[in-house]
């Protein structure tokens, strides 16, 4: 690790300050960025310390939303009762990513930022655009079994845009397919953004991550009010702990006209599969005033996986996904059952420790 | 935080396995709640009151209760990620999250142990909690 200096910061506004200087970063949690630092990936020379400036509660929002502060904890989050009720993909995304203690000391707003898993990226000795811009892509003509099958640049291993890897944070889907909304504060104010205004594909420049500036602080995550049901399904090589090789949130707004269950609007977003959650408006369009049926989700599933690009490694991805993409339908509208408790991991962990022995053990 | 409570202060009890989060052999407790030491910068918890295995039995050298579990069960075999699991399993039961054998599952998934002990690691942490892992039952008096 090169040396770094450690400031805490005293409030929003000093915190703000403070990340102005060369070098500097925000730092919450850390536990993906401490790692990074460790591993020779950042080379940070001033860690500005935003853990102890509040923005640790969750409030009722007026209009009937919710209201998640930054730096509340993963863990925290999963338990809270009417997060868990009211958007239960949420809390089943984030019990079914990373580890209780990992989940206990990463916030919020830390893990939709945490950067990709490609293996490359994590090895200075190999090319990586991201990591040092310019210097070309290994995993184009490397091991691409967990890349991205949608957006990615493909220019060839030696290009400056080529980049292929998946955006790894569970929470960040769910919180696509709630159409979250994220406050930042900055030096010109505050602003709302779209969750999925967050998060960028490659384009021509893969060493951008997001869209926010290096001063963009961000206070806290707004989920609209909402009281349809929503669902996280997460499909990965061990039965815990482990990143998702395919995830899938689904999000309904149902009505019951008399004669059973309409949906009146529904989103879909796919994890794992792209540099940020993958949504596609014109499949989720399919759902609105639909009855929820078999046919009609195999159909949302057809157009949401159309056009994957995919490696010699990694086509698996697409079929995968269309099963997702149909189960999560299913279990979310209530025409086939959850594999666990609603809101908890046993729901979303598709291999996991789910079935019917979790509906049996665990209150 | 790892390495200050190895290298500087000389409690070698926590362990280093991967150093990159991935094991949990290095867990310890921050104010009560299980963190990884691998992943923590010790300024980033300055004030607060870091618990290690070194810590956990009594004064006049009584086990903990999971210490005794996991001998009565014989839940490990090399040893090297039993500090780390035992942590772990305190602030698991703790939370309330071991209520079952899946919970228990699930709930310890971020502790891995290469010696394969799990079934009886999950025996353990059952017995701290009054029930018999391998039937769901309560444990006898």
């Amino acid at each position: 690790m090169t040396p770094f200096r450690y400031e805490h910061a005293a409030n929003r506004a000093d915190a703000i300050i403070r990340v102005g200087q060369s070098g500097a970063q925000f730092i919450a949690g850390g536990t993906s960025q401490v790692d990074l630092m460790k591993e020779g990936v950042q080379q940070l020379t001033v860690l500005v310390d935003i853990a102890r400036i509040g923005l640790d509660v969750i409030t009722r929002l007026d209009g009937g939303g919710l209201g998640i502060g930054s730096n509340v904890k993963n863990a925290a989050a999963a338990d809270h009762p009417t997060l868990r009720q009211r958007y239960p993909a949420i809390t089943e995304a984030i019990q079914a990513g990373a580890s209780q203690q990992i989940r206990n000391r990463a916030s919020m707003a830390g893990n939709p930022l945490q950067r990709t898993r490609c293996p490359y990226l994590r090895d200075p000795a190999q090319p990586c655009n991201k990591r040092d811009p310019g210097s070309g892509c290994a995993a184009v003509i490397g091991f691409n079994r967990t890349q991205a099958i949608f957006g990615q640049t493909d220019r060839g291993p030696r290009d400056p845009a080529t980049c292929i890897a998946v955006h790894p944070s569970d929470l960040a889907v769910a919180l696509s397919a709630h159409d979250a909304v994220l406050v930042i504060e900055s030096p010109s104010g505050e602003r709302r953004i779209g969750f999925d205004e967050l998060l960028r594909l490659p384009g021509d420049d893969p060493s951008r991550d997001t869209n926010l500036a290096y001063d963009d602080l961000i206070t806290a995550i707004e989920l609209p009010a909402f009281s349809g049901r929503s669902h996280y399904l997460k499909v990965r090589d061990r039965a815990s702990y482990a990143y998702a090789l395919v995830s899938c949130a689904v999000v309904l707004d149902m009505a019951d006209d008399g004669h059973g269950d309409r949906i009146v609007a529904g989103r879909v977003a796919l994890g794992s599969v792209a540099a940020k959650p993958w949504r596609v408006q014109e499949a989720e369009a399919l759902l609105a005033g639909e009855r929820p049926s078999a046919a009609l989700f195999a159909e949302v599933a057809e157009r949401m996986v159309a056009g994957a690009r995919t490696y010699s490694m990694n086509g698996y991805k697409v079929p995968l996904s269309h099963a997702l993409i149909l189960r999560g339908l299913m279990e979310t509208s209530g025409l086939e059952p959850l594999a666990g408790p609603s809101g908890t991991a046993f729901a979303a962990s598709v291999g996991g420790m789910g079935g019917t022995a979790a509906l049996e053990h665990v209150a | 935080m790892l390495d200050a409570l190895r290298e500087q202060i000389g409690l070698t009890g926590t362990k280093k396995g991967c150093d990159h989060g991935q094991c949990g052999a290095c867990t310890v407790h921050v104010d009560g709640e299980r963190m990884l030491s691998c992943l923590l910068l010790v300024e980033a918890v300055n004030g607060s009151e870091i618990t290690t295995i070194e810590g956990i039995a009594d004064a006049d050298g009584e086990l903990h209760p999971m210490q005794q579990a996991f001998i009565d069960h014989d839940a490990l075999q090399c040893g090297y990620c039993t500090p780390g699991q035992i942590m772990s399993a305190i602030a698991c039961v703790s939370e309330g999250h071991a209520e079952s054998k899946i919970e228990i599952q699930e709930f310890m998934s971020g502790n891995l142990c290469r010696c394969g002990a799990y079934a009886q690691i999950i025996e353990a942490i059952a017995q701290v909690r009054n029930f018999d892992a391998r039937t769901q039952t309560p444990s006898p008096d």
